[in-house]
């Protein structure tokens, strides 16, 4: 039960996300988790497992880890520079896992944070309800070189999948419902707000991220006394200076800065997964069209599997060949037995 | 969506507000009141109480109570006509503070480079250095509410001189423990931060111990008084997750 992957090296914002811990927010503790919820659902989609798994989150820069014991692995989020003994992996896609394979993950292509999810889940360390590292609270720590992470008993399911995903990873335009303080900016300034294109900022994280603004700053008359008050991820915060910041998951509880919108909670990932650089807009809907748009992405959540499809390898760049027919073979003679081994069974 | 839903627009008139798609607000009052106050603590109590369909989590802030829910499984204006019946059923206003209250006697440094900012903001407030400190540890304050951080409170009401604003530029990080003052309130920081707040005092407490039984140190309610202390006194202090406070049950 031990067993799992060692690190030989990690990013420095390398860390165990689930779903985060929701139910402290009086004790001002925000829910915090995987900066792109979404990953975690394409990752459990592909490994064929629950989705409140807890997975390896790697902000911007992965790491080296070496399978202790025979895996599976699934790749989700923004992709990354990846190979298994040196042998490329393609991204959005679950594979096999071998023990004694070094799976090197390097920087992000595009996007901020990527994911490795392990068949069975990593088993992480539940603190207030959740394995999730917070570290603006202090809950857990960053993954480090020598780290051993210790993965669940893998009840089996499929690897050579692929999930084919829409971009979220370059930055787009995202919708925003009003919020506490929408009513305290002027039209015009609230029309210039969803009419500029954003470039976000270098400076950014799990929190929320700066957005440059190619103009002024936006302010409302009274802007630095407006009483402390509830935040929610998503919410767009203007600070004194008239900058925007989008809250993220491990935001604060409260705060008093006025808030323009707030992003839509599927939206949300194209902020968090925004590269510096990326240009964002944002537009106004209704509550009713917000919630309408919740609806379908939760109906597109749980309908992930069916847009599964078999990983499509050139032979030539599969060393083991001969191997993955062979199992192929053996999956196929056991159809009869049910679902017993199926760990091995593999697609292509 | 997100305007008052009534035109009741004066003072002590609840209003309810969305809050992005999954948010709702109760508010009590657009400034700092304690009778709103201890409307939105004694709301949320009730809100707890009543465990509607969807509502998946509450938490009170200065003035108002917050409900997040499921938006999928929520009717908004059915919720809304709910919150209002609530409302209606008595004089929020009027509530007591919550049960089990504690006075904390907090040992904090004024000024010094341990809390560099006293001067600029005493100095705000129309006092010298020393009148600020004094004024400062002269009131009992009360935990208004617990929020931006894990188990960070929000501390007032102080006097009248220390309405002054937030900074406009941030404090890049102030230490975990940091006593920082802004709109006739202190906050007494439980991790290290960037804020507009100025840093008046510090001190060694522990507010949020996440592999504790109980890792959140003050509830809202509870009552506050600092008493200065020096910088070596502090230090020998910072072995107690408590910092050196005090805590007695006061009803």
């Amino acid at each position: 039960m031990s067993e799992g992957i060692k690190v030989l090296s990690a990013g420095p914002g390398v860390t165990l996300q689930d779903r985060g811990r929701p139910g402290w927010l009086n004790a001002g503790l925000s829910r915090g988790g995987a900066a792109d919820p979404q990953a975690l659902s394409e990752g459990a989609a592909l490994l064929g497992h629950s989705d409140d798994l807890p997975a390896l989150e790697m902000a911007g820069m992965g790491g080296a880890f070496v399978a202790q014991t025979d895996l599976r692995l699934a790749l989700t989020g923004a992709p990354m520079q990846v190979t298994l003994d040196g042998e490329r992996l393609a991204w959005n896609a679950s594979h096999h896992w071998p023990a004694g394979a070094r799976l090197s993950v390097g920087g992000t292509v595009s996007g901020g944070y990527g994911y490795l999810h392990v068949g069975g889940g990593f088993m992480g360390h539940a603190q207030l309800g959740a394995c999730s590292a917070h570290l603006s609270a202090g809950i857990g720590r960053a993954v480090q070189a020598g780290d051993v992470l210790a993965v669940r008993r893998d009840l089996g399911g499929p690897v050579g999948l692929a999930l084919p995903v829409d971009d979220r990873f370059n930055g787009g335009s995202v919708r925003i419902v009003e919020s506490l303080q929408t009513h305290l900016f002027a039209q015009n300034e609230r029309e210039r707000f969803t009419t500029t294109t954003f470039r976000r900022d270098t400076r950014g994280n799990r929190m929320g991220l700066r957005l440059v603004p190619p103009e002024g700053g936006f302010h409302i008359d009274s802007g630095r006394t407006i009483l402390s008050e509830v935040i929610v991820p998503g919410d767009i915060q203007i600070t004194g200076d008239g900058t925007p910041f989008v809250l993220l998951c491990e935001c604060q509880t409260t705060g008093g800065y006025p808030r323009i919108g707030t992003v839509l909670p599927c939206d949300l990932p194209i902020v968090a997964q925004a590269p510096a650089g990326a240009p964002l807009r944002f537009r106004f809907v209704e509550l009713d069209e917000a919630t309408a748009a919740e609806r379908k992405a939760a109906s597109a959540r749980q309908t992930l599997v069916k847009r599964l499809r078999p990983l499509i390898r050139d032979p030539h760049t599969i060393p083991d060949l001969l191997s993955y027919q062979l199992i192929s073979g053996v999956t196929a003679g056991d159809d009869d037995t049910g679902e017993k081994e199926d760990k091995d069974g593999t697609v292509n | 969506m997100t305007q008052p839903v009534s035109d009741e627009r004066q003072t002590n008139t609840p209003v309810i507000c969305t809050a992005g798609v999954d948010g709702v607000v109760v508010r009590f009052a657009d400034t700092l009141s304690e009778a709103a106050n201890r409307a939105a603590l004694a709301f949320r109590a009730a809100v707890e109480a009543a465990q509607w369909d969807g509502v998946q989590e509450t938490s009170s802030s200065l003035v108002s109570t917050f409900l997040r829910v499921d938006p999928l499984v929520v009717d908004h204006d059915l919720l809304v006509n709910d919150l209002r019946t609530l409302l209606n059923s008595r004089d929020w206003y009027a509530a007591g503070l919550p049960e089990g209250r504690r006075l904390w006697r907090i040992p904090a440094v004024f000024g010094t480079d341990l809390a560099p900012q006293l001067a600029q903001a005493a100095a705000q407030a129309g006092m010298s250095e020393d009148e600020g400190v004094a004024s400062l540890t002269a009131t009992r304050l009360r935990v208004q509410t617990i929020g931006f951080a894990p188990g960070q409170p929000y501390l007032g009401t102080l006097p009248d001189a220390w309405d002054i604003p937030r900074q406009s530029q941030l404090t890049a990080r102030v230490p975990e423990g940091a006593l920082a003052v802004a709109i006739r309130q202190l906050v007494l920081f439980s991790v290290p931060t960037p804020t507009g707040w100025q840093h008046v005092g510090q001190t060694a407490m522990r507010l949020f111990q996440p592999e504790a039984p109980d890792p959140f140190l003050l509830r809202a309610g509870d009552e506050v008084q600092f008493t200065p202390t020096t910088p070596e006194k502090l230090h020998r202090m910072r072995r107690d997750p408590k910092g050196g406070a005090t805590v007695t049950v006061i009803g």
